[in-house]
């Protein structure tokens, strides 16, 4: 039986997005919804540090004053949950994860983004390079807030947002390919929003 | 305190959907802490998908992740559960 | 457990931002006092989403009412505050939540704690308890931000008594001569308020996420043991 059409009922989305920019099955938002795999960790900075681990010839570590000392840039993207939810000119502070993976050597192919409160998704290499991902300390010209992933989470625009890690602490190089929290539970291997690949099968 | 958290009590429907017998009411055992509690009185979390944690140790009992009528439960962090039928 | 159509029968304000809407819903098959519905809106572009709202009523055939607050920026609340007239359809899936439940068999006496709309499921309780004659021993300990917001006032006025104690607290403001509490709920206000631990009370709290986690860690500070105090948070939805 199909849902019955509640009269009137629409729901809060915008309208007048430019249809170039929303993915198929998406609805652009004015809000910024708070979606949370866990409890908002609440990390206090002198213990924050991000780390680029596993199949690297150099592991690198940096505190938050190394990190915020690194060249960071400002990016406006499109953001897209795999609840249906876009949000269109989101503006980040952050650093490139080329800045961060400059000078180190590796044979691996794929990355896996690991945080505070044990999440995991993971991506392959071409997907965090050239230009593709940041992780990102400011959202709209202000200090990243914790629910919203604060002190840093990742930004890589052209993936559904849970491939964006919250509260991200560094990335771990592997030659293997090795799904993450969502990854394992149901949600799409890679997550490409314009081939609506939201799902195992999709 | 997580002033985004639910009870588990907040996913019994869906929960009753896919095993057709009251949930809230099950009992589960954290493989991580070993505590066992009620479902009702899981910590829930709603994100990419629903994610049911321990309330003791926070370990991520299940997720349940919806596609229309296809439903994907995982029960990685429950050693056991005990339902009436 | 398939989604029902329900449609509305008629709407009822109960304060300003409350309103109790009356659906009629075929097949229903009764539902326990503190159960409650997912409730499913479908645009005509095929838009959905989804909310749980607590059962107000006792069962009454395939009558379900539904107590609900609107909240300012909320997508589902405004709808059905606002929107809904007699003769409209939504879909209802439940009832479910055996966990929060209290029928009076299950005796007392009872602690009930409820942050504004919170009292939806707690009245439920109450009027279960009204219906099957019962006088075990209940207090409800109900905060609301003022006088016009109280839900179910008079109704409340009218149910005190043979066991049944409300006790208000008013947080942001308080009608001239008000002699009561003008807080927030805290242990002292429970301690006062509540049977003593000695006689195991069967103790629910439901609201507001932040409401809950304060009642509820200031309950397990005043001794109560965690099993018998059962709560539903509200929280933020999904979508």
């Amino acid at each position: 039986m199909p849902p019955i059409i509640s009269r009137g009922f629409r729901g809060r989305r915008d309208d007048d997005a430019p249809s170039g920019r929303v993915p198929p099955g998406q609805y652009v938002t004015r809000d910024f919804p708070v979606l949370s795999a866990g409890p908002t960790p609440h990390r206090p900075l002198e213990q924050w540090d991000f780390s680029i681990v596993g199949e690297v010839d150099n592991p690198r570590r940096w505190t938050w004053e190394e990190f915020r000392a690194l060249p960071s840039e400002e990016v406006t993207v499109d953001i897209h949950c795999v609840t249906k939810w876009s949000k269109l000119d989101t503006v980040w502070q952050g650093v490139s994860v080329d800045t961060l993976l400059d000078g180190v050597e590796t044979a691996a192919e794929y990355v896996v983004q690991f945080c505070d409160g044990g999440y995991t998704t993971n991506l392959s290499l071409d997907d965090v390079t050239g230009g593709m991902a940041w992780v990102v300390f400011g959202y709209d010209g202000e200090p990243l807030e914790p629910e919203h992933g604060g002190p840093a989470r990742m930004l890589v625009p052209h993936l559904y947002f849970w491939k964006s890690a919250k509260w991200v602490r560094g990335l771990r190089l592997s030659a293997t390919d090795e799904p993450g929290f969502w990854e394992v539970n149901g949600y799409h291997n890679y997550g490409d929003p314009w081939q609506e690949q939201r799902y195992w099968g999709d | 305190m997580d002033a985004l958290m639910l009870d588990g009590n907040a996913v019994a429907g869906i929960l009753q959907e896919v095993f057709a017998v009251e949930m809230t009411t099950a009992i589960g055992t954290c493989n991580t802490c070993g505590v066992t509690d009620q479902v009702g009185a899981l910590h829930v979390f709603l994100g990419a998908g629903i994610v049911m944690r321990c309330p003791h140790c926070d370990n991520a009992l299940v997720t349940i992740v919806e596609n229309g009528p296809r439903v994907w439960i995982g029960f990685a962090g429950v050693r056991t559960l005990q339902v009436t039928v | 457990m398939d989604w029902r159509v329900a449609e509305v029968v008629n709407v009822v304000a109960e304060t300003p931002r409350a309103k109790t809407i009356a659906f009629d819903v075929p097949g229903w098959p009764g539902h326990r006092p503190g159960q409650h519905v997912d409730v499913r809106l479908t645009a005509e572009d095929g838009y959905q989403a989804q909310r749980s709202y607590s059962i107000a009523s006792v069962p009454d055939g395939t009558r379900v009412e539904l107590t609900v607050e609107r909240l300012e920026d909320g997508e589902v609340s405004p709808y059905l505050t606002d929107e809904l007239r007699p003769g409209d359809r939504i879909e209802l899936r439940g009832p479910v939540g055996g966990y929060f439940v209290w029928e009076p068999a299950q005796g007392g006496p009872l602690l009930l704690a409820a942050g504004g709309s919170g009292v939806v499921p707690l009245m439920a309780m109450i009027r279960a308890r009204a219906a099957a004659g019962s006088d075990v021993d209940t207090r409800l300990l109900f905060s609301s931000r003022s006088w016009e917001d109280v839900i179910y006032r008079e109704e409340l006025e009218r149910l005190g008594g043979d066991g049944l104690t409300v006790v208000h607290t008013l947080t942001r403001s308080q009608p001239p001569g008000w002699a009561g509490y003008a807080r927030r709920v805290d242990a002292e206000m429970l301690a006062e308020v509540g049977p003593s631990l000695a006689e195991l009370p069967g103790v629910y709290v439901c609201g507001p996420t932040p409401f809950v986690e304060a009642v509820a860690e200031a309950l397990v500070q005043l001794g109560h043991e965690p099993h018998r105090v059962k709560t539903e948070r509200f929280g933020p939805t999904r979508g």
